[in-house]
């Protein structure tokens, strides 16, 4: 297999597209940072309202936090390796089933209640931006579109259900290798080819939106001493010198 | 011994009038920007009163501030590093908008335009955040003078605090304003709660800033300031706080609340301390040891040894001169009358108050006695115990000791200046009483009544050798359309500096600079000119259509006569 048996369609959906999102996705979060890192921000709305946001947020972020745990591990990781260590196919199906499901449930019930706070609280709606909705069209997309999917693919479908394992994550895998399969992608179920799309148009659009707070989570906070002492000296702006300070600095010779 | 310098502040709350002209000029200076209309850096607060944002002092809610373990060890009382991720989501311990206020402005342009009618038009009032009407219900400000304390009074934390006995004599009732900035502690809590690092203390002077760069808006300072004194920025979803006008006082300047202060009562200059020595003050086990730890801590800049560490750890000079020379040090340490305000936060707070003597003094004298005699005031001192404790409640974790030594310091003054003015000496055993010479305290009234300009602060300017850092240094209220020192250049604000990408921050700054707010006038064509930030050129600010040309000879008159019949 290869790019060669793709018919032209199919390399542009699932190697032209995933390798264009990842690019934007790439110089998209480097522009922003480099050039706006104060708009760089979760914009809390909890000043605002909190009884909603105490419930949604929680439940939506936990709950995504396992969904993407799971996808890392259906995606990232081959079969032949669950199952050298013992994993049964059976086995993985039950578990990646009815985990993810308790996953996607628990977040889309955070993202209803996330969107029902943003449309009914009046400040909330006031500062939610035209970016903010269109990140949440796209994010309440790939959300449901997943979900559908499993529940449609492994839920409800008979036996060991559809086994993506075989087709969408060594095609996942392949465009990591630089050995693109778009071919792998061709009989997959309607519902997964819809929440990849999605979902890669969400990443697409991530850079530019508040999601990017997600990049800085802030993993370094245990690890550091409580309180933070900054010299004038170790200055740690990106700000270029304003004209007329540059420093005195002997001509380089 | 690792000898740092702090920029302080004392404040003598007996001149303090209350008028609010600090809290005024901060905001017009800082805070007069949408998303920080609930704002203010500097507040006055009437005492007894529930202070702003409402009974902030209840700590058993808010969780601001350190606690000691059993261990000895000292933890963020609103929960340790693993809690703050955990509760990253939605932080529990966030005050709403409500426990400040709602902000709001008034409809003022119906008083000009509403058509002709029976009733005068009324300005009605309209929140900030929605753009509906509103019915205000709290300000930062609401309890001002007393006004509605039987209401509210008895929420005040200090006063639950109290020994039962003081709800039935609060109709006895004394005031005092309390005016407050960040304290630009020694061991801020609120760097500590800071997930992303992006708060920091300066090394230099010891003023605690936040990075506006690096704030990700994960709001946990919020809850880590025990006075809570870090605010979030609704609008750009950043924190912001009092920056001790660092801008000013590099250049030797004071803060602008200190400088517009009415009564003349705020003091600027350095204290040095031994940084090596924070931690163990701030984790000292009996609350009541907390003052003396904190003072243990400071480091006395006339031992010749202070100034060799200190030029060791490479304190310029004239900044140890001006230590010498601090207003601070004296009345933290040679008059012994400054306070810490709430010492048992452990934050070792570095805005200290002088106590007001006034609540004692009016008691005497509504009662017919003499408020200037020294053995009067010192006797209605030790029975005066409802102001006694209540300072205590703010200043001394409630240990009345130390409050009422500085009263008997204050009272002493009063009535031995008596004498003075009446042309004889000062009496030298009204001083020895409380532990001081008459040389002494007649120095220290100069300091506290008639100290000018130049005494009250002493700031050393910052380096010039480090002025480019300086302005380089990502500073916390500098970024492109705020009100810090830097802004547009002659070139525009394009020309040069990184320009905002994202697009919900480019409208978002679009946005601002049109002075917006969920409210605008009724009238189309009209702009709010009390809401405008003085950016931008909203629309309905000019006439709009061709400016040059013929426009002079369509004025106003012109397009009113048209009008008319
Ligand atoms: C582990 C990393 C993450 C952390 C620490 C984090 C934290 C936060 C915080 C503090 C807020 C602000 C809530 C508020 O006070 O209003 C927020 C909002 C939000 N986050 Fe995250 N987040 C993370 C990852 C993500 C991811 C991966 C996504 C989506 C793919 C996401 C989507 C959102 C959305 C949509 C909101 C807006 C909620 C609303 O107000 O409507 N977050 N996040
Ligand atoms: S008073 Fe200022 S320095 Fe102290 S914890 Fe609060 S914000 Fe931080
Ligand atoms: S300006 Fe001075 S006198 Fe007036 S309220 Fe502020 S601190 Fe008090």
């Amino acid at each position: 297999m290869g790019l060669t048996d793709a018919s032209a369609d199919k390399i542009i959906l699932w190697v032209v597209v995933p390798y264009v999102t990842f690019a934007v996705l790439v110089v998209g979060s480097v522009w922003r940072y480099r050039y706006d890192k104060f708009g760089w921000t979760t914009r809390s709305s909890e000043l605002y309202e909190k009884r909603l946001l105490r419930w949604g947020s929680p439940l939506f972020h936990f709950g995504l936090l396992f969904v993407v745990l799971g996808h890392f591990l259906g995606l990232v990781v081959p079969k032949s390796w669950t199952e050298a260590v013992g994993v049964s196919e059976a086995q993985y199906h039950f578990v990646a089933t009815w985990m993810g499901s308790l996953a996607a449930l628990v977040a889309v019930a955070g993202l209803l209640i996330l969107i029902y706070r943003r449309r009914a609280t009046g400040p909330v709606f006031l500062a939610t931006t035209k970016t903010d909705k269109l990140m949440y069209v796209f994010l309440a997309g790939s959300l449901l579109s997943g979900a559908w999917a499993t529940v449609q693919t492994q839920v409800i479908a008979a036996g060991h259900g559809y086994d993506y394992r075989e087709t969408i994550s060594p095609w996942f895998r392949s465009l990591w290798y630089l050995q693109p399969e778009p071919a792998l992608m061709a009989g997959v179920p309607a519902a997964f080819q819809v929440h990849i799309t999605v979902a890669m148009l969400l990443f697409a659009l991530w850079p530019f939106t508040r999601l990017v707070h997600a990049f800085s989570a802030p993993v370094q906070y245990p690890f550091r001493p409580y309180v933070v002492y900054r010299s004038r000296e170790a200055s740690v702006s990106s700000r270029a010198p304003r004209p007329g300070w540059d420093p005195t600095n002997t001509p380089p010779r | 011994m690792k000898v740092m310098a702090q920029m302080s502040m004392v404040m003598n709350l007996d001149k303090c009038i209350g008028c609010h002209t600090c809290s005024v000029t901060c905001k017009q200076a800082w805070t007069n920007r949408t998303g920080m209309e609930y704002v203010w850096f500097n507040n006055v607060e009437t005492r007894p009163g529930l202070g702003y944002p409402r009974t902030y002092e209840d700590q058993d809610t808010w969780q601001g501030g350190w606690v000691r373990t059993k261990r000895g060890k000292l933890k963020l009382r609103a929960g340790g590093r693993a809690k703050k991720l955990a509760t990253i989501f939605a932080n529990p311990k966030l005050p709403s908008i409500h426990d400040y206020y709602e902000p709001w402005t008034y409809e003022y342009d119906m008083l000009l335009s509403a058509p002709q009618g029976e009733h005068t038009p009324v300005a009605k009032p309209k929140s900030l955040l929605t753009g509906d009407d509103m019915s205000i219900q709290w300000s930062a400000n609401w309890d001002d003078d007393l006004g509605g304390s039987t209401a509210t009074m008895q929420d005040d934390p200090i006063l639950k605090h109290m020994s039962e006995h003081v709800a039935e004599e609060l109709e006895q009732t004394f005031m005092f304003y309390l005016p407050r900035i960040c304290e630009h502690c020694l061991n801020p809590s609120c760097v500590a709660s800071c997930p992303s690092g992006a708060m920091y203390k300066r090394v230099e002077d010891g003023i605690v800033l936040v990075d506006q760069d690096q704030c990700r808006g994960w709001r946990m300072c919020v809850t880590g300031c025990p006075y809570k004194k870090v605010y979030f920025n609704h609008k750009t979803g950043k924190a912001e706080k009092c920056t001790l006008c660092y801008p000013r006082i590099e250049v030797g300047l004071p803060t602008v609340c200190s400088e517009t202060c009415v009564g003349r009562l705020r003091y600027l200059g350095l204290v040095l301390y031994d940084a090596d020595k924070v931690g163990a003050a701030a984790a000292i086990e009996d609350e009541h040891d907390l003052l003396a730890a904190q003072r243990s801590v400071f480091l006395d800049p006339d031992d010749p040894e202070v100034v060799a560490a200190a030029r060791r750890e490479g304190i310029p000079d004239d900044w140890i001169t001006a230590a010498q020379r601090s207003p601070i040090w004296k009345l933290i340490h040679d008059y012994e009358v400054a306070l810490p305000l709430h010492p048992e936060y452990r934050t070792l707070p570095m805005v200290w108050y002088i106590p007001p003597l006034s609540p004692v003094v009016d008691v005497v004298a509504s009662s017919g006695n003499d408020g200037e005699d020294g053995r009067t005031l010192f006797a209605a001192i030790s029975q005066l115990r409802i102001p006694l404790e209540y300072l205590a409640g703010l200043f001394t974790a409630g240990d009345t000791a130390p409050v009422e030594r500085v009263l008997r310091r204050l009272a002493a003054m009063r009535s031995g200046m008596r004498e003075v003015n009446l042309g004889r000496e000062f009496p030298e055993e009204t001083a020895t009483a409380v532990g001081m010479t008459a040389d002494q305290v007649q120095e220290m009234y100069r300091l506290l009544a008639i100290a000018k300009y130049e005494e009250r602060y002493v700031i050393p300017t910052a380096h010039t050798e480090v002025a480019r850092e300086l302005e380089e240094m990502a500073c916390s209220l500098d970024f492109e359309g705020g009100p810090g020192m830097g802004g547009a250049g002659p070139f525009g604000s394009s020309s040069g500096t990184p320009t905002p990408v994202a697009v919900e921050n480019f409208h978002a700054l679009a946005a601002r600079q049109t002075a917006d707010s969920p409210y605008g006038p009724t009238t189309p064509g009209r702009v709010n000119l009390l809401n405008w930030d003085g950016n931008g050129r909203p629309s309905g600010l000019f006439p709009p259509g061709d400016i040059g040309g013929g426009a002079a000879g369509e004025g106003g008159d012109g397009a009113d006569e048209e009008g008319r019949p």
